[in-house]
């Protein structure tokens, strides 16, 4: 008799336990410094509504991370809430149903009325319903000029692309590499997104990637931006550094001209303590439009049974989107935040073009949220082999693109 | 061998009865994993799978993406490159070693120890180590540059055209030890009256190592060949921490190919219609080969 009640007591005490703080483990690819801080901004809220954060970080980027967040919902092994970039990555397991919908909390909290610009929750919408928690803005659309180097070159740092590209020459004289561009194949692709979007203009890149319109890539308007392209090509030539950040570090030091990254490269001027405007200048939609683009992570969040898990899954998403938890992560992350009536006053430079642009200005979807990882990949190596073989044509970029698109239709 | 003796004769089903109970699970993982599912790879291959697999069929329009994209033709003619430059290379070198080893050199078991260490490492700490190595700015370049002799350049790693070199260094560094060790076996294993008697008729030592000793190692040899030529169809690690696929995708082979498109594009069908190529690739040159070593005789 005793140990039975002895039995019940202590299950009793577990449930409540349980009940109590609900253990959600959370994946996501953010292991750097500045995103490891940023994430934990996130637990640190998230654990003050008597649940527990169980960090799930995956070292690497995320297409080390992603495969295993994939195998592990689609092998039965759930996590409570995973990253992933908003758009099309996780769609094939919202489909198979693998994935619930947020779509309750969503519209009992209004996330459509603010949450800005829309587009980042409509990339959460499939069949009209919510399944995501977008997060954070990341703007790809950036040109970041080093100040020393043209200093060193003795002409002024330029304002926009054209300018850039005139004062080529003098920076190859002065021995400085006027344009970086890693050899992982999405920088070359952010290239032509940056083009895409500035040059030939941002109803054409709508209708070229979110449309898929073939029409679109061969008009005079891509006609122009493939220029560009060949111009980058030529600025590019002889870089030799692999990774993004190398490539910045270049441009931190005065070695190289200009970097078309997108707002992430910030964080390495940060760590290297120089100061926008002094030591490096951005250029959003490479200085010649006021535009930026909408990538950035969203967290999803795994169908379970455990109603109490459910619970804390919802509780979790509240968290994330509310105006304190995405303050305090995106001044770590260095990113915009997901709703516009909040304020990050203490915002660099760079930052404030960002957020005003987002407010006043004109805004494109990400290339996460409009194609395929198949598509986005494809275009990636379509893009490396251009930037690395001179006798590639623009015709070439221009096929290559077209068949991508049209597969992905 | 079989004990077939005793009363009565067994019907042949039954003859050796625990040794064919105690094979039926290594039988159906055969036949369920290596049979089974790559059937069920090479069907999904013919359907439009994405990030999960869907009867979807489309027919060929898998395979003519797959030998119209640039990054899988590359990806083969690396793995060409890659797998002429490890068996003309790990075999030369190894059979050369092992000789130099065989001469009763004193310290041998250094010697030995010293060149299959690497082999101890996984393909992945060999990429990264080759990878500082053949680092331009801290590694073999900076180092010769360093003694005075400023143009030198050798910086394969950061150079497209050259990339395999680089890759293939080092998995000649980690496999050339083990194909030497197994020779060495093999030469340890020739009967010492074959050397006084090349040695009596006054053949030089090499031609005798040449004519006579490497057709008596042929079992070894392709002993050698068999585990060489899987480990070069399958290459991905090595790759993978070494390089990347880099610089752009000009070290890309076909195992990463596979797992780039399944995992990374979320491309399945271009996956599998990707592996079922590697797979008939292998059956290409596996069975012909069968067909001649094992199908004229019957042993026993």
């Amino acid at each position: 008799m005793s140990k039975k009640f002895f039995f019940a007591a202590t299950a009793a005490i577990f449930a409540l336990g349980a009940a109590q703080a609900k253990e959600v483990e959370v994946t996501h690819w953010w292991t750097s410094g500045g995103e490891a801080a940023a994430v934990a901004e996130f637990a640190k809220a998230f654990d003050a509504t008597g649940n527990k954060w169980v960090d799930g970080a995956i070292a690497g980027s995320g297409s080390t991370a992603r495969p295993v967040m994939v195998s592990r919902i689609t092998g039965g092994d759930p996590m409570g809430a995973t990253q992933f970039n908003h758009g099309q990555q996780a769609q094939e397991l919202v489909e198979a149903g693998l994935m619930r919908s947020l779509e309750n909390v969503a519209s009992e909290d209004g996330w459509r009325d603010i949450v800005h610009p829309s587009s980042i929750l409509e990339s959460c919408e499939i069949d009209g319903e919510i399944y995501c928690v977008p997060v954070n803005i990341h703007s790809q659309l950036w040109l970041w000029l080093s100040n020393d180097a043209f200093e060193k070159a003795g002409i002024e740092v330029p304002t926009d692309w054209n300018a850039f590209v005139e004062s080529a020459p003098a920076l190859r004289e002065a021995g400085i590499q006027p344009l970086v561009i890693g050899q992982q194949p999405w920088q070359a692709s952010l290239v032509l997104q940056n083009v895409a979007a500035a040059i030939a203009g941002p109803e054409i890149y709508a209708r070229v990637f979110n449309e898929k319109d073939v029409e679109a890539v061969n008009g005079p308007e891509m006609e122009k931006a493939f220029a560009a392209l060949e111009t980058a090509r030529e600025l590019a030539s002889g870089s030799n550094v692999q990774e993004w950040n190398q490539a910045t570090t270049m441009v931190i030091n005065g070695e190289a001209g200009g970097q078309v990254m997108g707002d992430w490269a910030q964080g390495e001027f940060a760590v290297a303590e120089k100061v926008a405007g002094e030591d490096y200048t951005c250029l959003p939609g490479l200085g010649l439009a006021d535009i930026v683009s909408t990538g950035g992570d969203a967290f999803y969040f795994p169908a379970v049974d455990d109603p109490e898990m459910t619970a804390a899954q919802e509780e979790l998403a509240r968290v994330m989107i509310s105006p304190e938890a995405q303050v305090a992560f995106n001044l770590k992350k260095g990113s915009m935040p997901v709703r516009g009536d909040v304020d990050l006053e203490t915002a660099n430079d760079c930052m404030r073009k960002g957020l005003d642009i987002l407010a006043n200005g004109t805004v494109v979807d990400g290339m996460d949220q409009v194609l395929s990882a198949d598509a986005g990949n494809q275009l990636a190596d379509l893009m490396i082999q251009f930037f690395n073989q001179p006798e590639m044509s623009v015709d070439d970029v221009k096929e290559g693109l077209i068949s991508i698109l049209e597969y992905d239709s | 061998m079989a004990k077939a003796n005793g009363s009565g004769r067994p019907s042949r089903l039954f003859r050796n009865l625990n040794a064919k109970i105690a094979a039926i699970p290594m039988i159906l993982t055969a036949m369920v994993v290596f049979v089974g599912f790559s059937l069920w790879t090479v069907v999904y291959s013919f359907t439009k799978s994405g990030l999960l697999p869907r009867r979807d069929f489309i027919g060929l329009t898998q395979y003519e993406r797959l030998w119209s994209n640039a990054k899988w033709l590359i990806s083969i003619q690396n793995l060409v490159i890659f797998g002429a430059c490890m068996l003309i290379f790990s075999f030369v070198i190894g059979f050369v070693l092992a000789c130099l080893l065989d001469q009763k050199v004193r310290f041998e078991g250094v010697f030995r120890t010293v060149l299959l260490y690497p082999f101890a490492l996984s393909f992945v700490v060999t990429g990264v180590v080759w990878q500082w190595i053949l680092n331009p700015d801290f590694g073999f370049q900076s180092i010769v540059r360093a003694t005075g002799w400023e143009s030198f350049t050798f910086d394969p790693l950061n150079n497209g055209k050259i990339v395999m070199l680089g890759v293939v260094i080092a998995a000649l560094w980690q496999g050339t030890g083990f194909v030497m060790v197994l020779l060495l076996a093999g030469l340890r294993g020739v009967d010492d009256e074959i050397w006084k008697a090349t040695r009596i008729d006054g053949v030089p030592a090499w031609k005798t190592y040449l004519f006579v000793v490497v057709p008596m190692l042929r079992p070894v040899f392709i002993t050698a060949l068999v585990i060489v030529t899987a480990g070069i169809v399958k290459v991905y690690d090595l790759v993978v921490a070494q390089t990347n696929g880099g610089p752009g995708i000009s070290s890309e082979v076909p195992a990463k190919y596979v797992y780039d498109q399944m995992f990374l594009n979320q491309n399945l069908g271009q996956g599998f219609a990707a592996s079922t190529m590697m797979l008939v690739t292998v059956a290409i040159i596996i069975i012909p080969w069968a067909y001649l070593e094992f199908g004229g005789r019957k042993r026993g």
